[in-house]
């Protein structure tokens, strides 16, 4: 065999030995939300426990006003990409490839009605400048780490860490972990905000391979309407006067501090802080789950 | 431009050459990643050919579920749990003075039910063959048996009998069956003897230097869910044993 043959051989032979190093799992089909979490129905408007909000955070969450997304400014705001770990939805994955070699150039997920649709950038690219525009979708790149699709997201614009105004800032970055294992699409991911959080916030949920119910590749148009707040104004709540504050107390038991979240909030040891304040409340009367059928 | 000389273009293919060899090289690297038995020699244990390294100390992360997980919820109170009306009325009764005089105190702290709790992970290699998880909370043992373990006759536990085996993907499956039933809240949602459970452990490493355990867990129960029900839990590896506190079962806190 010439240099020439030999060459081309052994390229030939690493490459395609390589392929499934480094692209072992299919990740695209439509994933069926899983996760049984408190978030379905969306959280009450203050209920930070196990959010590691530092005293900035904590101040900015208690004075957001639900009402604000009625504002018409705000209906077609869109979640940041962290929305992909705190929403209640599915997920529509794919990827796309160059048309010569067949390589994978992105994974893409499907838009909901209320977050963009994002692009895993899986050749190589760098990030922008921080400086650069943040979009609504953000700015993600992949890797493969064996099996799992690690990617990390920057440029995404100022939102929330769960559904209830906790808030995440325009330089919060999230790293998230695809694992597949048959059909179940395990995400885990850690957030990062040095303005918002005194730690990283992880999160975990779970998704299920479901063809029978395809999930759209782009959600429905969003179409602004008058839903009463006043042209102008924004409502929110001044410090102190969050009318919220005790709901969860008044409803669960949880003491205060908890309800108010704090990075100690998210690990064991906190129990031992409000063991002799919290009594098991009576029996539940709303938002029970009780189930129906056999 | 001037043309490429002979002997440039030999030294660029040479050092294509090494690429591809380089390549070549890599790929047993990678394929290694996988339990593999030894090439040639005598199968490797499963100690040794562990993937991914669990042991160590780990610490629950509770950020989600929280007034479910982190203190115990009022009776009544299942939602996001699937299950069947008979478990309702099973749930119903809970009654946890009635479990202290019987002595079922640790019904929350079952295969099922356990991963789910505020606590902290001790995992050890008990032998070349089996992998242990102590758990602080409820001072409870997990024993996950690689290969042709047989699952000895007897009364069924609060911790099963559970398989492991390693997924080529580096995460680790445990099978577990023969459970006592137990409660999959605090509260006294139940699941029954018959339930199982198929667990994955993942690890991830984080671009701040965390490294973090995934579980991801899949309880079937015919009798007492209507459908699987899917949760996970997050574990971020600690350093050291100072944190570790083992505390007795307890059916209200």
């Amino acid at each position: 065999m010439t240099d020439s043959k030999r060459f081309f051989a052994l390229t030939l032979l690493a490459v395609v030995l390589h392929v499934p190093v480094s692209a072992q799992v299919d990740l695209s089909g439509s994933w069926a939300y899983r996760s049984l979490l408190g978030n379905v129905g969306g959280p009450r408007p203050v209920d930070y426990e196990g959010l590691p909000l530092n005293d900035a955070g904590r101040a900015r969450a208690l004075s957001y006003s639900e009402s604000q997304l009625s504002m018409p400014e705000r209906q077609c705001m869109f979640y940041a990409p962290t929305y992909l770990m705190i929403g209640p939805f599915g997920i529509k994955m794919w990827n796309e490839t160059n048309p010569d070699s067949g390589i994978t150039i992105a994974w893409k997920i499907a838009a909901w009605e209320d977050r963009a649709p994002m692009t895993i950038w899986m050749d190589g690219r760098p990030h922008p400048s921080k400086n650069a525009y943040h979009d609504k979708g953000g700015f993600t790149t992949g890797v493969w780490e064996h099996e799992i699709l690690t990617t990390y997201t920057t440029h995404m614009k100022a939102n929330m860490i769960r559904r209830n105004g906790t808030p995440s800032s325009d330089q919060t970055t999230m790293t998230v972990h695809f694992i597949r294992h048959d059909d179940l699409l395990t995400l885990t991911a850690t957030v990062e905000d040095p303005i918002y959080l005194s730690e990283p916030i992880h999160w975990t949920r779970m998704f299920q391979l479901d063809p029978e119910a395809p999930i759209a590749s782009a959600g429905p148009p969003c179409t602004q309407a008058d839903e009463g707040p006043p042209e102008g104004a924004v409502p929110h709540y001044l410090p102190g006067k969050n009318p919220f504050i005790d709901e969860m107390t008044r409803l669960y038991n949880i003491p205060e501090e908890a309800v108010l979240g704090g990075a100690e909030t998210m690990y064991p040891e906190f129990r031992k802080k409000i063991k002799d304040k919290y009594v098991i409340p009576g029996k539940c009367v709303r938002d029970c789950g009780t189930p129906t059928g056999r | 431009m001037a043309p490429r000389s002979n002997s440039t273009s030999r030294k660029s293919r040479s050092g294509w050459l090494l690429v591809a060899v380089a390549g070549l090289l890599s790929v047993p690297l990678a394929d290694a990643q996988a339990p593999a038995a030894g090439r040639g020699g005598p199968p490797q244990s499963p100690k040794a050919a562990a993937p991914i390294d669990l042991t160590g100390y780990w610490v629950s992360v509770i950020t989600e579920e929280w007034r479910y997980r982190m203190v115990t919820p009022g009776p009544g109170d299942y939602l996001l749990i699937p299950m069947t009306l008979e478990a309702k009325s099973v749930a119903d009764a809970w009654d946890p003075a009635k479990d202290e005089a019987a002595g079922n105190q640790c019904k929350s702290y079952g295969a099922a039910g356990v991963m789910r709790l505020p606590e902290r992970l001790h995992v050890t290699w008990q032998d070349d063959t089996t992998l242990r998880m102590d758990i602080d909370s409820g001072t409870q043992t997990r024993l996950y048996h690689f290969g042709d373990w047989k699952a000895p006759n007897g009364d069924a536990t609060w911790q099963g009998d559970s398989l492991a085996q390693w997924e080529r993907a580096g995460s680790l499956k445990i099978t577990t069956t023969h459970l006592r039933g137990g409660y999959l809240r605090k509260n006294g949602v139940p699941y029954s003897e018959n339930a199982n459970l198929m667990e994955h452990y993942d690890v991830v490493h984080e671009r701040n230097g965390e490294t973090w355990m995934i579980v991801t867990t899949t309880v079937r129960d015919p009798r007492y869910l209507r459908l699987p029900y899917i949760t996970a839990a997050q574990f971020k590896k600690e350093p050291d044993a100072s944190r570790w506190d083992p505390t007795p079962c307890s059916s209200r806190w």
